[in-house]
Protein backbone atom coordinates (compact mmCIF):
# COMPACT_ATOMS: atom_id res chain seq x y z
CA UNK A 1 0.00 0.00 0.00
CA UNK A 2 1.67 3.04 -1.40
CA UNK A 3 0.22 6.47 1.27
CA UNK A 4 0.07 9.84 -1.15
CA UNK A 5 0.66 12.13 1.60
CA UNK A 6 4.04 10.21 2.61
CA UNK A 7 4.88 10.16 -0.94
CA UNK A 8 4.59 14.16 -0.73
CA UNK A 9 6.11 14.85 2.27
CA UNK A 10 9.47 12.69 1.37
CA UNK A 11 9.58 14.50 -1.98
CA UNK A 12 8.43 18.11 -0.85
CA UNK A 13 11.10 17.93 1.91
CA UNK A 14 13.76 17.11 -0.44
CA UNK A 15 12.84 19.29 -3.24
CA UNK A 16 12.39 22.06 -1.03
CA UNK A 17 16.00 21.46 0.42
CA UNK A 18 17.70 20.77 -3.20
CA UNK A 19 16.29 24.64 -4.32
CA UNK A 20 17.57 25.62 -1.04
CA UNK A 21 20.77 24.07 -1.32
CA UNK A 22 22.71 26.43 -4.64
CA UNK A 23 26.23 25.11 -3.99
CA UNK A 24 24.85 21.43 -3.82
CA UNK A 25 23.28 22.25 -7.30
CA UNK A 26 26.36 24.21 -8.89
CA UNK A 27 28.60 21.39 -8.06
CA UNK A 28 26.32 18.37 -9.14
CA UNK A 29 25.79 20.23 -12.66
CA UNK A 30 29.71 20.93 -12.66
CA UNK A 31 31.08 17.82 -12.76
CA UNK A 32 29.06 16.67 -15.78
CA UNK A 33 30.15 19.71 -17.75
CA UNK A 34 34.00 18.86 -16.81
CA UNK A 35 34.06 15.63 -18.27
CA UNK A 36 31.95 16.24 -21.00
CA UNK A 37 34.40 19.78 -21.89
CA UNK A 38 37.31 18.67 -20.61
CA UNK A 39 37.90 15.19 -21.52
CA UNK A 40 35.56 15.06 -24.06
CA UNK A 41 37.06 17.83 -25.72
CA UNK A 42 40.37 16.54 -25.13
CA UNK A 43 39.42 12.73 -26.25
CA UNK A 44 38.06 14.18 -29.26
CA UNK A 45 40.97 15.97 -30.91
CA UNK A 46 42.67 12.12 -30.78
CA UNK A 47 39.85 10.14 -31.25
CA UNK A 48 39.06 10.11 -34.80
CA UNK A 49 35.38 10.94 -35.70
CA UNK A 50 33.39 7.62 -36.82
CA UNK A 51 29.96 7.39 -38.10
CA UNK A 52 29.70 11.53 -38.71
CA UNK A 53 30.01 11.52 -34.62
CA UNK A 54 32.92 12.62 -32.65
CA UNK A 55 34.20 11.44 -29.12
CA UNK A 56 32.75 14.20 -26.99
CA UNK A 57 29.15 13.89 -29.14
CA UNK A 58 29.87 9.72 -28.46
CA UNK A 59 30.28 10.50 -24.26
CA UNK A 60 27.22 13.15 -24.32
CA UNK A 61 24.41 10.37 -23.62
CA UNK A 62 27.22 8.94 -20.57
CA UNK A 63 27.51 11.82 -19.30
CA UNK A 64 23.81 12.17 -19.14
CA UNK A 65 23.58 8.72 -17.13
CA UNK A 66 26.80 10.22 -15.05
CA UNK A 67 24.26 12.61 -13.64
CA UNK A 68 21.90 10.48 -13.08
CA UNK A 69 23.93 7.74 -11.54
CA UNK A 70 25.69 10.05 -9.02
CA UNK A 71 22.54 12.10 -8.30
CA UNK A 72 20.18 9.33 -7.21
CA UNK A 73 22.81 6.66 -5.70
CA UNK A 74 24.12 10.12 -3.29
CA UNK A 75 20.10 11.01 -2.69
CA UNK A 76 19.16 7.22 -1.37
CA UNK A 77 22.75 6.92 0.34
CA UNK A 78 21.57 10.11 2.00
CA UNK A 79 19.56 7.35 4.53
CA UNK A 80 22.22 5.81 6.30
CA UNK A 81 22.81 9.01 7.57
CA UNK A 82 19.41 9.88 7.97
CA UNK A 83 18.75 7.10 9.85
CA UNK A 84 20.98 7.08 12.40
CA UNK A 85 20.86 10.79 12.71
CA UNK A 86 17.98 12.79 11.56
CA UNK A 87 14.81 12.94 9.81
CA UNK A 88 14.63 9.55 8.59
CA UNK A 89 13.92 8.53 12.29
CA UNK A 90 10.88 10.78 12.02
CA UNK A 91 9.77 9.02 9.05
CA UNK A 92 10.27 5.60 10.46
CA UNK A 93 8.16 6.16 13.45
CA UNK A 94 4.91 7.26 11.37
CA UNK A 95 1.74 5.27 11.13
CA UNK A 96 3.01 4.81 6.90
CA UNK A 97 4.03 1.68 5.34
CA UNK A 98 7.82 0.83 4.49
CA UNK A 99 6.89 0.54 1.02
CA UNK A 100 5.84 4.28 0.88
CA UNK A 101 8.93 5.60 2.10
CA UNK A 102 10.89 3.41 -0.48
CA UNK A 103 8.22 4.95 -3.20
CA UNK A 104 8.72 7.90 -1.76
CA UNK A 105 12.87 7.68 -1.59
CA UNK A 106 12.58 6.61 -4.69
CA UNK A 107 10.66 9.59 -6.46
CA UNK A 108 12.57 12.11 -5.04
CA UNK A 109 15.72 10.38 -6.23
CA UNK A 110 13.74 10.87 -9.79
CA UNK A 111 12.45 14.36 -9.15
CA UNK A 112 15.83 15.71 -8.43
CA UNK A 113 17.74 13.39 -10.83
CA UNK A 114 15.87 14.54 -13.82
CA UNK A 115 15.84 18.33 -13.41
CA UNK A 116 19.51 17.88 -13.06
CA UNK A 117 19.74 15.94 -16.51
CA UNK A 118 17.63 18.24 -17.77
CA UNK A 119 19.99 21.01 -17.48
CA UNK A 120 23.22 19.14 -18.86
CA UNK A 121 20.88 18.11 -21.65
CA UNK A 122 20.41 22.31 -22.63
CA UNK A 123 23.75 21.95 -23.67
CA UNK A 124 23.20 19.07 -26.56
CA UNK A 125 23.35 22.58 -29.17
CA UNK A 126 26.93 23.31 -28.48
CA UNK A 127 28.12 19.69 -28.69
CA UNK A 128 26.34 20.03 -32.25
CA UNK A 129 24.34 17.72 -31.94
CA UNK A 130 20.60 18.08 -33.86
CA UNK A 131 18.10 16.60 -31.57
CA UNK A 132 14.86 17.04 -32.17
CA UNK A 133 11.81 18.03 -29.77
CA UNK A 134 10.17 14.65 -29.71
CA UNK A 135 13.33 12.80 -28.98
CA UNK A 136 14.60 15.57 -26.21
CA UNK A 137 11.06 14.30 -24.62
CA UNK A 138 12.21 11.00 -25.13
CA UNK A 139 15.17 11.47 -23.64
CA UNK A 140 13.90 13.32 -20.43
CA UNK A 141 11.29 9.79 -20.12
CA UNK A 142 14.51 7.40 -19.90
CA UNK A 143 16.03 9.99 -17.61
CA UNK A 144 13.14 9.67 -14.75
CA UNK A 145 12.52 5.81 -15.66
CA UNK A 146 16.43 5.40 -15.29
CA UNK A 147 16.67 7.66 -12.00
CA UNK A 148 13.85 5.68 -10.41
CA UNK A 149 15.40 2.60 -11.09
CA UNK A 150 18.92 3.87 -9.35
CA UNK A 151 17.69 5.50 -6.39
CA UNK A 152 15.97 2.32 -5.83
CA UNK A 153 18.99 0.87 -5.99
CA UNK A 154 20.66 3.00 -3.94
CA UNK A 155 18.31 2.40 -1.46
CA UNK A 156 18.38 -1.38 -1.49
CA UNK A 157 22.41 -0.60 -0.83
CA UNK A 158 21.17 2.04 1.84
CA UNK A 159 19.35 -0.64 3.71
CA UNK A 160 22.36 -3.47 3.31
CA UNK A 161 24.97 -0.71 4.60
CA UNK A 162 24.03 1.22 8.03
CA UNK A 163 27.20 2.89 8.59
CA UNK A 164 28.91 5.82 7.52
CA UNK A 165 32.06 4.43 6.67
CA UNK A 166 30.41 2.40 3.78
CA UNK A 167 30.14 5.04 1.85
CA UNK A 168 33.35 5.12 0.22
CA UNK A 169 32.74 1.37 -0.35
CA UNK A 170 29.62 1.92 -2.20
CA UNK A 171 31.19 4.57 -4.25
CA UNK A 172 34.69 2.61 -5.43
CA UNK A 173 33.08 -0.47 -5.41
CA UNK A 174 29.63 -0.02 -7.18
CA UNK A 175 29.60 3.37 -8.39
CA UNK A 176 32.53 4.49 -10.01
CA UNK A 177 32.71 0.39 -11.68
CA UNK A 178 29.12 0.90 -12.83
CA UNK A 179 29.80 4.30 -14.78
CA UNK A 180 32.98 2.65 -16.75
CA UNK A 181 31.46 -0.36 -17.27
CA UNK A 182 28.51 1.34 -19.08
CA UNK A 183 29.39 2.02 -22.23
CA UNK A 184 29.40 5.86 -21.09
CA UNK A 185 33.36 6.40 -22.55
CA UNK A 186 34.04 3.21 -24.57
CA UNK A 187 31.51 1.71 -27.00
CA UNK A 188 30.51 -1.84 -25.28
CA UNK A 189 31.09 -3.72 -28.68
CA UNK A 190 34.62 -2.63 -28.68
CA UNK A 191 35.19 -3.73 -25.22
CA UNK A 192 36.84 -7.18 -24.22
CA UNK A 193 34.69 -9.92 -23.67
CA UNK A 194 35.07 -10.11 -19.91
CA UNK A 195 34.74 -6.76 -19.62
CA UNK A 196 31.29 -6.86 -21.88
CA UNK A 197 30.12 -9.60 -19.71
CA UNK A 198 29.49 -6.96 -16.78
CA UNK A 199 28.32 -3.94 -19.31
CA UNK A 200 25.17 -6.29 -20.26
CA UNK A 201 24.87 -6.54 -16.82
CA UNK A 202 24.72 -2.88 -15.16
CA UNK A 203 21.47 -1.49 -16.17
CA UNK A 204 23.04 1.95 -16.38
CA UNK A 205 24.02 0.30 -19.78
CA UNK A 206 21.04 0.24 -21.14
CA UNK A 207 19.74 3.46 -19.96
CA UNK A 208 22.47 5.37 -21.91
CA UNK A 209 22.15 2.67 -24.49
CA UNK A 210 18.39 4.47 -24.69
CA UNK A 211 19.72 8.12 -24.79
CA UNK A 212 22.27 6.87 -27.32
CA UNK A 213 19.22 5.94 -29.57
CA UNK A 214 17.50 9.43 -29.16
CA UNK A 215 20.51 11.20 -29.49
CA UNK A 216 23.05 10.33 -32.12
CA UNK A 217 22.69 10.18 -35.78
CA UNK A 218 21.38 6.61 -37.33
CA UNK A 219 24.48 5.04 -38.67
CA UNK A 220 26.85 6.08 -36.11
CA UNK A 221 28.66 2.70 -36.43
CA UNK A 222 31.06 1.85 -33.74
CA UNK A 223 29.81 4.71 -31.32
CA UNK A 224 25.76 4.55 -32.09
CA UNK A 225 24.11 2.56 -29.93
CA UNK A 226 24.60 -1.18 -29.16
CA UNK A 227 21.19 -2.89 -28.28
CA UNK A 228 17.72 -2.46 -29.62
CA UNK A 229 15.43 0.42 -27.96
CA UNK A 230 13.01 -1.78 -26.80
CA UNK A 231 15.51 -4.10 -24.84
CA UNK A 232 16.70 -1.40 -23.18
CA UNK A 233 13.34 0.04 -22.39
CA UNK A 234 12.62 -3.38 -21.16
CA UNK A 235 15.64 -4.05 -18.54
CA UNK A 236 15.27 -0.68 -17.00
CA UNK A 237 11.66 -1.56 -16.20
CA UNK A 238 12.72 -4.62 -14.97
CA UNK A 239 15.06 -3.15 -13.01
CA UNK A 240 13.32 -0.86 -11.26
CA UNK A 241 10.37 -3.38 -10.06
CA UNK A 242 12.93 -5.74 -8.92
CA UNK A 243 14.69 -2.78 -7.18
CA UNK A 244 12.19 -1.03 -5.69
CA UNK A 245 10.75 -4.89 -4.29
CA UNK A 246 13.91 -6.02 -2.88
CA UNK A 247 14.46 -2.44 -1.43
CA UNK A 248 10.67 -2.04 0.33
CA UNK A 249 11.54 -5.92 1.43
CA UNK A 250 14.73 -4.85 2.77
CA UNK A 251 13.45 -1.60 4.41
CA UNK A 252 10.90 -3.83 6.59
CA UNK A 253 13.23 -5.72 8.24
CA UNK A 254 13.59 -5.16 12.05
CA UNK A 255 16.40 -5.84 14.28
CA UNK B 1 -5.53 2.54 33.82
CA UNK B 2 -2.65 1.15 32.33
CA UNK B 3 -1.09 2.91 29.16
CA UNK B 4 1.90 0.86 28.43
CA UNK B 5 2.08 -2.42 29.91
CA UNK B 6 5.34 -4.54 29.49
CA UNK B 7 5.57 -8.07 30.16
CA UNK B 8 8.64 -10.23 30.88
CA UNK B 9 10.07 -8.84 27.29
CA UNK B 10 13.69 -9.91 26.41
CA UNK B 11 15.70 -8.41 23.35
CA UNK B 12 19.04 -10.05 22.28
CA UNK B 13 21.44 -8.70 19.43
CA UNK B 14 23.48 -12.08 18.42
CA UNK B 15 24.88 -13.39 21.78
CA UNK B 16 24.36 -9.59 23.61
CA UNK B 17 21.10 -9.67 25.89
CA UNK B 18 20.05 -6.10 25.83
CA UNK B 19 16.62 -6.44 27.55
CA UNK B 20 16.88 -9.53 29.81
CA UNK B 21 13.15 -9.77 31.08
CA UNK B 22 11.70 -6.80 32.20
CA UNK B 23 8.01 -6.95 33.54
CA UNK B 24 6.33 -2.65 34.15
CA UNK B 25 3.40 -0.82 33.68
CA UNK B 26 2.61 2.89 33.43
CA UNK B 27 -0.45 4.92 34.47
CA UNK B 28 -2.17 7.18 31.87
CA UNK B 29 -1.10 10.87 32.61
CA UNK B 30 1.46 9.97 34.81
CA UNK B 31 5.16 11.16 34.20
CA UNK B 32 7.05 7.59 34.29
CA UNK B 33 11.46 7.82 34.44
CA UNK B 34 12.91 4.90 33.37
CA UNK B 35 16.30 5.37 34.60
CA UNK B 36 19.90 3.84 33.78
CA UNK B 37 23.26 4.06 33.00
CA UNK B 38 24.15 4.24 29.18
CA UNK B 39 23.99 0.83 27.65
CA UNK B 40 21.74 -0.16 30.39
CA UNK B 41 18.45 -1.27 28.30
CA UNK B 42 16.65 2.34 27.92
CA UNK B 43 16.91 2.96 23.96
CA UNK B 44 16.19 -0.92 23.41
CA UNK B 45 13.40 -0.61 25.55
CA UNK B 46 12.27 2.35 23.68
CA UNK B 47 12.82 1.22 20.18
CA UNK B 48 10.66 -1.80 20.56
CA UNK B 49 7.60 0.02 22.73
CA UNK B 50 7.72 2.29 19.55
CA UNK B 51 7.66 -0.80 16.50
CA UNK B 52 11.10 0.02 15.51
CA UNK B 53 12.48 -3.46 16.73
CA UNK B 54 10.32 -6.54 17.87
CA UNK B 55 11.41 -8.37 21.41
CA UNK B 56 13.29 -11.70 21.04
CA UNK B 57 10.18 -12.78 23.69
CA UNK B 58 7.33 -11.22 25.97
CA UNK B 59 4.61 -9.10 24.94
CA UNK B 60 4.43 -4.81 25.01
CA UNK B 61 1.28 -3.42 24.63
CA UNK B 62 0.57 0.63 24.40
CA UNK B 63 -2.93 1.81 24.64
CA UNK B 64 -4.21 -1.47 24.34
CA UNK B 65 -2.34 -2.57 21.66
CA UNK B 66 0.28 -4.74 20.82
CA UNK B 67 3.64 -2.97 19.73
CA UNK B 68 5.21 -5.48 17.13
CA UNK B 69 1.86 -6.89 15.60
CA UNK B 70 -0.05 -3.75 15.62
CA UNK B 71 2.53 -1.53 15.12
CA UNK B 72 0.36 0.89 12.64
CA UNK B 73 -2.01 1.22 15.47
CA UNK B 74 0.64 2.08 17.93
CA UNK B 75 2.44 4.44 15.94
CA UNK B 76 -0.55 6.48 15.74
CA UNK B 77 -0.61 7.01 19.38
CA UNK B 78 2.98 7.50 20.41
CA UNK B 79 4.96 10.92 19.76
CA UNK B 80 8.53 10.81 20.25
CA UNK B 81 11.70 12.86 21.09
CA UNK B 82 14.66 10.85 20.38
CA UNK B 83 18.03 11.40 21.72
CA UNK B 84 19.43 12.76 18.61
CA UNK B 85 17.56 15.40 16.97
CA UNK B 86 14.88 14.21 13.72
CA UNK B 87 14.31 17.49 13.30
CA UNK B 88 15.86 18.73 9.78
CA UNK B 89 17.38 21.43 10.35
CA UNK B 90 17.56 22.96 6.37
CA UNK B 91 14.21 23.39 6.87
CA UNK B 92 12.04 26.07 9.01
CA UNK B 93 10.40 25.29 12.20
CA UNK B 94 7.19 25.98 10.07
CA UNK B 95 8.25 23.31 7.65
CA UNK B 96 9.24 20.50 10.39
CA UNK B 97 5.69 21.08 11.44
CA UNK B 98 3.68 21.16 8.82
CA UNK B 99 5.44 17.63 7.13
CA UNK B 100 5.31 15.75 10.28
CA UNK B 101 0.93 17.04 10.71
CA UNK B 102 1.14 15.48 6.88
CA UNK B 103 2.69 12.32 7.91
CA UNK B 104 0.56 11.69 10.58
CA UNK B 105 -2.85 12.43 8.31
CA UNK B 106 -3.78 15.49 9.98
CA UNK B 107 -6.99 16.62 8.31
CA UNK B 108 -6.10 20.41 6.01
CA UNK B 109 -8.55 22.66 7.72
CA UNK B 110 -7.17 21.69 10.95
CA UNK B 111 -3.26 21.35 9.79
CA UNK B 112 -2.39 24.91 9.84
CA UNK B 113 -4.32 25.88 13.26
CA UNK B 114 -2.34 22.71 15.45
CA UNK B 115 0.99 23.98 13.85
CA UNK B 116 -0.19 27.54 14.93
CA UNK B 117 -0.52 25.98 18.36
CA UNK B 118 2.75 23.50 18.07
CA UNK B 119 4.55 27.14 17.19
CA UNK B 120 3.06 29.08 20.42
CA UNK B 121 3.21 26.08 22.74
CA UNK B 122 6.96 26.13 21.76
CA UNK B 123 7.11 29.69 22.38
CA UNK B 124 8.78 29.97 18.84
CA UNK B 125 5.99 31.55 16.99
CA UNK B 126 8.54 34.88 16.13
CA UNK B 127 10.77 32.30 15.24
CA UNK B 128 8.61 30.00 13.16
CA UNK B 129 10.24 30.36 9.35
CA UNK B 130 13.56 30.55 10.50
CA UNK B 131 15.92 27.82 9.75
CA UNK B 132 16.27 24.70 12.49
CA UNK B 133 19.88 24.96 12.06
CA UNK B 134 19.70 28.76 13.43
CA UNK B 135 17.99 27.39 16.95
CA UNK B 136 19.82 26.75 20.12
CA UNK B 137 19.73 23.46 21.60
CA UNK B 138 16.77 24.33 23.96
CA UNK B 139 14.74 25.74 21.09
CA UNK B 140 15.16 23.04 18.94
CA UNK B 141 14.08 20.45 21.76
CA UNK B 142 11.16 22.43 22.55
CA UNK B 143 9.98 22.52 18.66
CA UNK B 144 10.77 18.56 19.23
CA UNK B 145 8.34 18.13 21.85
CA UNK B 146 5.47 20.26 20.17
CA UNK B 147 6.02 18.40 17.12
CA UNK B 148 5.54 14.99 18.82
CA UNK B 149 2.32 16.75 20.16
CA UNK B 150 0.72 17.60 17.19
CA UNK B 151 -0.69 14.38 16.27
CA UNK B 152 -2.61 14.51 20.04
CA UNK B 153 -0.55 11.15 21.15
CA UNK B 154 -1.81 8.88 24.20
CA UNK B 155 2.39 8.60 24.97
CA UNK B 156 4.99 11.06 24.38
CA UNK B 157 8.48 9.26 24.83
CA UNK B 158 11.30 11.58 25.87
CA UNK B 159 14.79 9.59 25.34
CA UNK B 160 17.41 11.80 27.54
CA UNK B 161 15.55 14.97 26.94
CA UNK B 162 18.58 16.99 27.83
CA UNK B 163 21.23 15.01 26.98
CA UNK B 164 23.75 18.22 25.55
CA UNK B 165 21.76 20.91 26.57
CA UNK B 166 23.55 23.54 29.12
CA UNK B 167 21.83 23.91 32.80
CA UNK B 168 19.81 26.62 31.81
CA UNK B 169 17.73 25.39 29.09
CA UNK B 170 17.75 22.22 31.09
CA UNK B 171 15.81 23.45 33.88
CA UNK B 172 13.84 25.37 31.48
CA UNK B 173 12.72 22.14 29.34
CA UNK B 174 12.00 20.41 32.66
CA UNK B 175 9.52 23.15 33.26
CA UNK B 176 7.89 22.96 29.93
CA UNK B 177 7.80 19.34 30.39
CA UNK B 178 5.88 18.34 33.78
CA UNK B 179 2.85 20.69 32.64
CA UNK B 180 2.58 18.24 29.55
CA UNK B 181 0.04 15.61 31.18
CA UNK B 182 -2.06 18.34 31.94
CA UNK B 183 -2.03 20.43 29.58
CA UNK B 184 -1.93 17.92 26.22
CA UNK B 185 -3.61 14.96 28.32
CA UNK B 186 -0.80 12.80 27.77
CA UNK B 187 1.47 10.08 29.48
CA UNK B 188 5.05 10.69 29.22
CA UNK B 189 7.85 7.99 29.31
CA UNK B 190 11.29 9.37 29.56
CA UNK B 191 14.88 7.84 30.18
CA UNK B 192 17.59 10.07 31.85
CA UNK B 193 21.13 9.40 33.38
CA UNK B 194 20.49 12.36 35.02
CA UNK B 195 19.34 11.22 38.53
CA UNK B 196 18.36 14.52 40.05
CA UNK B 197 16.25 15.31 37.09
CA UNK B 198 14.07 11.89 37.70
CA UNK B 199 12.74 13.82 40.56
CA UNK B 200 10.04 15.00 39.04
CA UNK B 201 8.39 11.59 37.54
CA UNK B 202 5.70 10.15 39.25
CA UNK B 203 7.08 6.34 39.47
CA UNK B 204 10.44 5.19 38.59
CA UNK B 205 12.10 1.88 37.09
CA UNK B 206 15.79 1.72 37.65
CA UNK B 207 17.34 -0.55 34.58
CA UNK B 208 21.20 -1.99 35.02
CA UNK B 209 22.36 -4.26 32.39
CA UNK B 210 18.75 -5.08 31.07
CA UNK B 211 16.83 -5.45 34.58
CA UNK B 212 14.65 -3.74 36.41
CA UNK B 213 16.36 -3.96 39.63
CA UNK B 214 14.30 -1.55 41.39
CA UNK B 215 10.81 0.79 40.77
CA UNK B 216 8.69 2.85 42.55
CA UNK B 217 7.79 6.73 43.75
CA UNK B 218 11.09 8.44 44.06
CA UNK B 219 9.85 8.82 47.82
CA UNK B 220 9.63 5.20 48.61
CA UNK B 221 12.89 4.86 46.28
CA UNK B 222 14.95 6.94 48.67
CA UNK B 223 13.26 4.81 51.64
CA UNK B 224 15.28 2.26 50.48
CA UNK B 225 18.58 3.64 51.78
CA UNK B 226 17.49 4.23 55.08
CA UNK B 227 16.06 7.79 55.01
CA UNK B 228 17.55 11.22 55.99
CA UNK B 229 20.74 11.71 58.50
CA UNK B 230 21.08 14.53 60.79
CA UNK B 231 24.91 15.33 61.57
CA UNK B 232 25.24 17.16 64.75
CA UNK B 233 28.19 19.44 66.10
CA UNK B 234 27.74 19.65 70.11
CA UNK B 235 29.67 20.77 73.13
CA UNK B 236 28.67 17.50 75.09
CA UNK B 237 28.46 14.41 72.50
CA UNK B 238 28.02 11.99 75.05
CA UNK B 239 24.89 14.04 76.37
CA UNK B 240 23.69 14.53 73.30
CA UNK B 241 23.80 11.33 72.68
CA UNK B 242 21.75 9.98 75.62
CA UNK B 243 19.42 12.75 75.07
CA UNK B 244 18.13 11.73 71.90
CA UNK B 245 18.24 7.74 72.75
CA UNK B 246 15.48 9.15 75.19
CA UNK B 247 13.67 11.09 73.03
CA UNK B 248 13.68 9.84 70.36
CA UNK B 249 15.05 6.19 70.55
CA UNK B 250 17.82 6.72 68.10
CA UNK B 251 21.16 5.66 68.40
CA UNK B 252 23.88 8.12 67.48
CA UNK B 253 27.03 7.33 66.43
CA UNK B 254 30.40 9.06 66.24
CA UNK B 255 32.39 10.21 63.87
CA UNK B 256 35.28 12.83 63.11
CA UNK B 257 33.98 15.12 66.23
CA UNK B 258 30.23 14.71 64.93
CA UNK B 259 27.55 12.45 65.79
CA UNK B 260 24.94 11.36 63.40
CA UNK B 261 21.64 9.32 63.47
CA UNK B 262 19.13 8.06 60.68
CA UNK B 263 15.59 8.69 60.95
CA UNK B 264 13.08 8.86 57.89
CA UNK B 265 11.86 11.80 58.47
CA UNK B 266 15.09 14.22 59.35
CA UNK B 267 12.67 17.10 58.89
CA UNK B 268 10.49 16.66 61.14
CA UNK B 269 13.19 15.45 63.96
CA UNK B 270 15.06 19.01 64.28
CA UNK B 271 12.45 21.83 66.02
CA UNK B 272 12.31 18.94 68.83
CA UNK B 273 16.05 18.16 68.99
CA UNK B 274 16.49 22.15 68.84
CA UNK B 275 13.87 22.33 71.88
CA UNK B 276 15.43 19.46 74.19
CA UNK B 277 19.21 19.70 73.33
CA UNK B 278 19.60 23.12 71.54
CA UNK B 279 21.69 24.78 74.53
CA UNK B 280 25.11 22.02 73.26
CA UNK B 281 24.26 22.20 69.81
CA UNK B 282 26.78 24.53 67.70
CA UNK B 283 25.37 23.30 64.46
CA UNK B 284 23.05 21.18 62.59
CA UNK B 285 23.02 19.63 59.44
CA UNK B 286 20.21 17.32 57.27
CA UNK B 287 21.65 15.24 54.60
CA UNK B 288 18.43 14.13 51.98
CA UNK B 289 19.58 10.65 50.04
CA UNK B 290 19.46 11.33 46.64
CA UNK B 291 18.39 8.85 43.38
CA UNK B 292 21.85 8.71 42.56
CA UNK B 293 22.51 7.18 45.94
CA UNK B 294 19.69 4.35 45.67
CA UNK B 295 21.70 3.82 42.55
CA UNK B 296 24.79 3.42 44.41
CA UNK B 297 23.04 1.46 46.66
CA UNK B 298 21.54 -0.95 44.43
CA UNK B 299 24.53 -1.31 41.61
CA UNK B 300 27.70 -0.33 43.91
CA UNK B 301 28.47 1.92 40.73
CA UNK B 302 27.53 5.42 39.76
CA UNK B 303 24.96 5.67 37.30
CA UNK B 304 27.08 7.67 34.70
CA UNK B 305 29.38 5.13 34.87
CA UNK B 306 30.31 4.23 30.63
CA UNK B 307 30.11 1.16 29.03
CA UNK B 308 32.53 2.19 25.74
CA UNK B 309 32.25 -0.27 23.16
CA UNK B 310 34.17 0.42 20.15
CA UNK B 311 30.48 1.38 17.87
CA UNK B 312 29.15 3.48 20.82
CA UNK B 313 32.53 5.80 20.98
CA UNK B 314 31.64 6.11 17.19
CA UNK B 315 28.47 7.27 17.76
CA UNK B 316 29.21 9.45 20.64
CA UNK B 317 31.96 11.35 18.36
CA UNK B 318 29.59 11.60 15.57
CA UNK B 319 26.83 12.86 18.09
CA UNK B 320 29.00 15.29 19.49
CA UNK B 321 29.97 16.13 16.31
CA UNK B 322 26.91 17.25 14.99
CA UNK B 323 25.81 19.11 18.26
CA UNK B 324 28.77 21.55 17.50
CA UNK B 325 28.19 21.74 14.06
CA UNK B 326 24.60 21.92 14.70
CA UNK B 327 24.48 24.80 17.06
CA UNK B 328 26.49 27.10 14.35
Amino acid sequence: MIEANAVYVIVAREFKKFIRERTRLVSAIARPLVWLFLIGGGMSRIVPIAGGVSYMQFIFPGILGMTILFSSIFSSISIIWDKEFGFMKEILVAPISRFSIVVGKATSGMVLSTIQAAIILAFFPLLGLKIGFAEVAGILLISAALSFAISSLGIVLASFYDSYESFSVIMNFIVMPMFFLSGAMYPVKLMPTILRFFTRINPLTYGIDAIKHLSLPPGAGPMGADFPFLLDVAVIIAATVIFVAIGGKAFERKG
Amino acid sequence: MQIISVENMVKRFGSITAVDGITFGVDENSIFGFLGPNGAGKTTTISILCTLLDPTSGKAFLNGHDCSAESAAVRKSIGIVFQDSSLDKDLTARENLMFHARLYNVATPERKQRVDEALVFAGLQDRADDLVKKFSGGMKRRLEVARGLIHKPKVLFLDEPTLGLDPQSRSSLWEFIIELPKKHDVTIFMTTHYMEEAEVCDHIAIIDKGKIIASGTPGSLKKLIGGDVIYLKTSDNRKAAETLQKLFGLSATEKDGEIFISTPRGDSCIPALIREIGDIVLSVRLQRPTLNDVFLKLTGKEIRAENGSVENDVKETVRSYRRRHDRG
